[in-house]
């Protein structure tokens, strides 16, 4: 049953990249343990405005948990406390009256902050960019029953689409590595018939674009997959380093940078 | 100004061939002389963007997110129609054709919707090469699943995840372009105002939403694919930055907006629980396969649902419509869930919901079976409201899903405003005044793959156009006109937030012109809107600066815009003196309840020009001609 409780948010303010930020402190009061984590944030909002002060920027956008759009650590967890969720998914019946909140962005070098809890992710948009498709036109594709596909793999391969890109996996990770994201693509595709033609070129591209992007290094912590709020398992990112592996090692052609 | 929706002509099934020889070409050299701005990446919009890049048309795309894969596209959950006939069950494309025709109550263009069923094997066969993981049998082929308003299984689905796939496809598609240098692409943008010139469309102004800076630019032709315009009602199924402002400000500058009224509730949605909502969350139309659907016979039957016993429940769409059952389309379903409730048989705290009961299908099928088949659902359900649908039956209400009106369009995909070509939810074209479910996702990619690279070209080839860049002073007169809009929102001191106008607004076209209209709710809405827009300009509050990012001022301008749209879509729905599809008038319908069109007097497509401000808008008329389906009264029964 819903009740209403008390918080103390403890939230990152901060004008623009350019600028310092800092946590301010907000009471959210009488909130209804129904509501959703970015409702709470609305309601606190709500009053800031009220009272002639700016509201606390946050992305958001579907509230279903599909679109990647939110997230900010909240006491130091990529999304909250709460396993395989996203912040707006995050219900207030997960907190007790009286708890205080500490409401960050994702703190990673390839993640700019833009405003208080939003930050810029277009580095994802590049990494997808190099490599993180099957080069088909429009027009072009064979009757889709010309390739049959083995159940398991195509239900493989849709544990690793499901990836919202929201970036709480280099949030969460000491490194800030990108290694669940990129191995998340890698694997959808790696595990499809219709992405072996690009399978080495693929890797190779995404993965040195995601050094460019000065993401960090995986060493094995797991974090990342314990932030995931879809559940995305580190055994991509161990399919991926195969991949890897056998591309640098035999690939001919394509760009980036190369083991050799 | 007489619409000519310029159908091609032959019979039904030889048009779009036919059509397709008869546009003009470019030659593939000269397509890199040409710009195009797409403005919106769902799956419309990335689609287009995408395919347009490929044939080798210099394009620049828009988005409003931070990035072309967040778009509302994404949350769309129950699949994909195609008429493939893999299931054997008597499939066609003239049947695809004609559910659709039927299902929209026979208020959409018979031509655009044969060409939509036509397409949609292509847009299957194109989503599995780009890897679309898409539900298989043990033997490799793809599943099918059944929707409502069909009698035969032709949706393509991925679980419940359907839409997020289909666009991770097409982003991935536009990306591909991105990386190849066909498409720049401008995300974090928001289109402010469309430019005009020589009567031809020919660029816009959009704010960057980081740094505030207006931007201007100039192009051969736009398309816009910026979605529906159901946010209108505050609480929706809709992503949170869904807005009606690139269509409201095309329409103000020409573009006529048609059949605003057909709004389509959703009957599958978790009820409303608190006044803190911001949204609401549709559970995909596909739970009613195996979900059956009832309330208690007895009003006010307080007991917990699993000690209901099967003589007091009232399966009621099963009772009313056997031969369809619970998969009769959305807004029958929608309707009767809203009469049963008005009549005192609702559950839940409210009262204003019914049950969706999932007992019997795990009964018969296994809860690892139902888990496979709609397990994201369930989850969503049980983190929302707190309790487990394999245990307790679901609580479920319509809500706001999808608008089908929007711009006028011609057969081309082009509105009365040469060089402004209209895609995906954004126009009215294919849906009628009802869409049938796994249709939506079927329209974006036609259009956007197989309908726009081929019209497109045709209006290039054939239309003389001077030189015109971003130093035009049109493009000067739009900035300032947005710079002046901006400002006076800027100005804004008073003592109400933007989102309560939202909720007042929404509320009152819910309850006026919501599930059911009447003349009298519809001409009280039509007082009551100008005072609130009055108000609004008087007494709202938008803190901060123009030329930093401002969530509150992006906020601020969508809802001006949807205060002045609104009243359109209420004289839409006041001037129609009938009952079609989701547009139900209380004075218009049969003894048995159901909507009663009048086709002697109503059969067109209503298309509303924008006069001027402050001037009642004037209605064009498309006449509906059908010659390959027969007018009938719709029976589900």
């Amino acid at each position: 049953m819903s009740k209403t409780i008390n918080l103390t948010l403890k939230v990152w303010r901060q004008k623009d990249a350019l600028s310092p930020g800092r946590l301010e402190t907000y009471e959210a009061r009488d909130i209804d343990t129904d509501m959703s984590f970015l409702e709470m944030l609305d309601s606190v909002n709500e009053e800031l405005q009220q009272k002639g002060q700016e509201p606390i920027a946050f992305d958001h956008d579907c509230h279903e948990g599909i679109c990647g759009s939110c997230g900010a650590m909240v006491n130091g967890q990529a999304h909250g406390p709460v396993r395989e969720m996203t912040l707006c998914q995050l219900h207030m019946r997960h907190f007790q009256d009286g708890d205080t909140l500490v409401v960050e962005p994702w703190r990673a070098r390839a993640f700019p902050i833009i405003k208080d809890l939003v930050v810029d992710r277009s580095a994802f948009d590049r990494i997808i960019g190099a490599g993180g498709y099957v080069s088909v036109r429009a027009g072009s594709a064979p009757e889709a029953h010309s390739v049959p596909v083995r159940k398991i793999d195509a239900d493989k391969a849709f544990e690793a689409a499901i990836c919202i890109g929201c970036g709480a996996c280099v949030a969460a990770c000491p490194n800030a590595s990108a290694m669940l994201f990129v191995s998340a693509k890698v694997s959808h595709l790696a595990l499809l018939p219709q992405g072996q033609p690009e399978r080495q070129r693929r890797v190779l591209d995404m993965v040195s674009q995601m050094d460019r992007e000065k993401f960090g290094n995986c060493t094995n912590h797991y974090e990342c997959e314990a932030a995931c709020p879809k559940g995305i398992q580190v055994a991509n990112i161990a399919r991926m380093n195969r991949d890897f592996l056998s591309a640098a090692l035999t690939e001919e052609e394509g760009k980036g940078g190369r083991i050799v | 100004m007489g619409l000519d929706a310029k159908v091609p002509g032959g019979p039904i099934a030889k048009k779009w061939a036919r059509h397709q020889f008869e546009l003009k070409l470019i030659n593939a050299a000269n397509k890199r002389k040409y710009t195009i701005l797409v403005v919106g990446t769902g799956l419309a919009g990335a689609s287009a963007a995408a395919s347009l890049s490929e044939l080798g048309y210099k394009v620049k795309a828009f988005c409003i997110h931070d990035s072309p894969r967040r778009a509302h596209s994404i949350a769309a959950q129950g699949g994909i129609n195609a008429a493939k006939s893999y299931p054997n069950d008597g499939d066609s494309v003239h049947r695809l054709f004609y559910d659709t025709i039927k299902g929209g109550d026979y208020r959409s263009r018979e031509a655009n919707v044969y060409r939509l069923a036509e397409l949609s094997v292509r847009i299957i066969d194109h989503c599995v090469a780009q890897g679309v993981p898409f539900a298989r049998e043990y033997g490799g082929l793809l599943d099918n699943r059944s929707f409502g308003g069909a009698q035969v299984s032709r949706t393509f689905y991925a679980r419940g995840q359907t839409g997020q796939q289909l666009l991770i496809g097409a982003y991935g598609a536009l990306m591909k372009e991105v990386n190849r240098g066909g498409v720049e692409m401008l995300p974090r943008r928001e289109m402010l105002e469309l430019v005009v010139i020589d009567g031809k469309a020919r660029g816009i102004v959009c704010r960057n939403l980081i740094t505030g800076k207006l931007e201007s630019h100039a192009a051969d032709a736009v398309v816009l694919a910026t979605g529906g315009y159901g946010n209108a009602f505050y609480l929706s199924t809709n992503a949170k930055a869904c807005n009606v402002t690139s269509i409201w400000r095309a329409h103000r500058k020409g573009a006529f907006l048609a059949n605003p009224c057909y709004t389509q509730i959703h009957p599958t949605c978790i009820p409303v629980l608190g006044n803190y909502q911001s949204k609401l969350t549709l559970m995909s139309e596909s739970l009613r396969n195996d979900g059956r659907i009832w309330v208690p016979k007895k009003a006010g039957d307080g007991r917990p649902p699993q000690e209901i016993p099967e003589e007091d429940r009232d399966y009621y769409l099963e009772r009313k419509y056997p031969s369809f059952g619970n998969l009769v389309p959305r807004d029958v379903a929608s309707r009767n869930a809203k009469n049963i409730c008005d009549a005192g048989h609702g559950v839940g705290p409210t009262g204003m919901a019914v049950h969706l009961d999932f007992r019997d299908a795990i009964e018969r099928l296994g809860k690892k079976r139902i888990a496979a088949r709609y397990g994201n659902l369930f989850d969503m359900y049980r983190k929302i409201v707190d309790e487990d649908p394999y245990e307790t039956p679901m609580m479920i209400y319509p809500a706001v899903h999808y608008t089908m009106g929007g711009l006028w369009v011609d057969y081309n995909l082009m509105s009365n405003l040469p060089g402004l070509h209209v895609l995906g939810e954004a126009n009215f074209s294919d849906h009628g005044a009802n869409r049938l479910g796994a249709s939506a996702l079927m329209q974006g990619l036609a259009d956007g793959y197989f309908v726009i690279p081929y019209t497109i070209g045709h209006y290039l080839a054939t239309t003389p156009m001077e030189k015109a860049d971003a130093s035009h002073p049109a493009f000067r007169a739009a900035e300032q006109e947005v710079r002046g809009r901006l400002g006076r929102l800027l100005s804004l001191r008073g003592g109400r937030t933007v989102d309560s106008f939202h909720r007042e607004l929404g509320l009152l076209l819910w309850n006026n012109c919501g599930m059911a209209r009447s003349k009298k709710s519809l001409e009280d809405a039509l007082r009551r809107i100008p005072a609130l827009r009055e108000e609004f300009w008087g007494n709202a509050v938008v803190l901060g600066d123009g030329e930093s990012f401002n969530q509150a001022l992006e906020k601020a301008g969508r809802v001006a815009d949807f205060l002045e749209f609104s009243e359109l879509l209420v004289r839409d729905a006041l001037h129609r003196e009938e009952s079609c599809g989701g547009h139900f008038r209380e004075e218009h319908q049969t003894e048995e309840g159901e909507a009663k069109r009048d086709d002697a007097h109503f059969c067109y497509v209503a298309a509303w020009e924008c006069a001027g401000p402050d001037k009642a808008p004037v209605l064009h008329k498309e006449p509906l001609e059908f010659e390959a389906v027969h007018l009938s009264q719709r029976s589900y029964k």
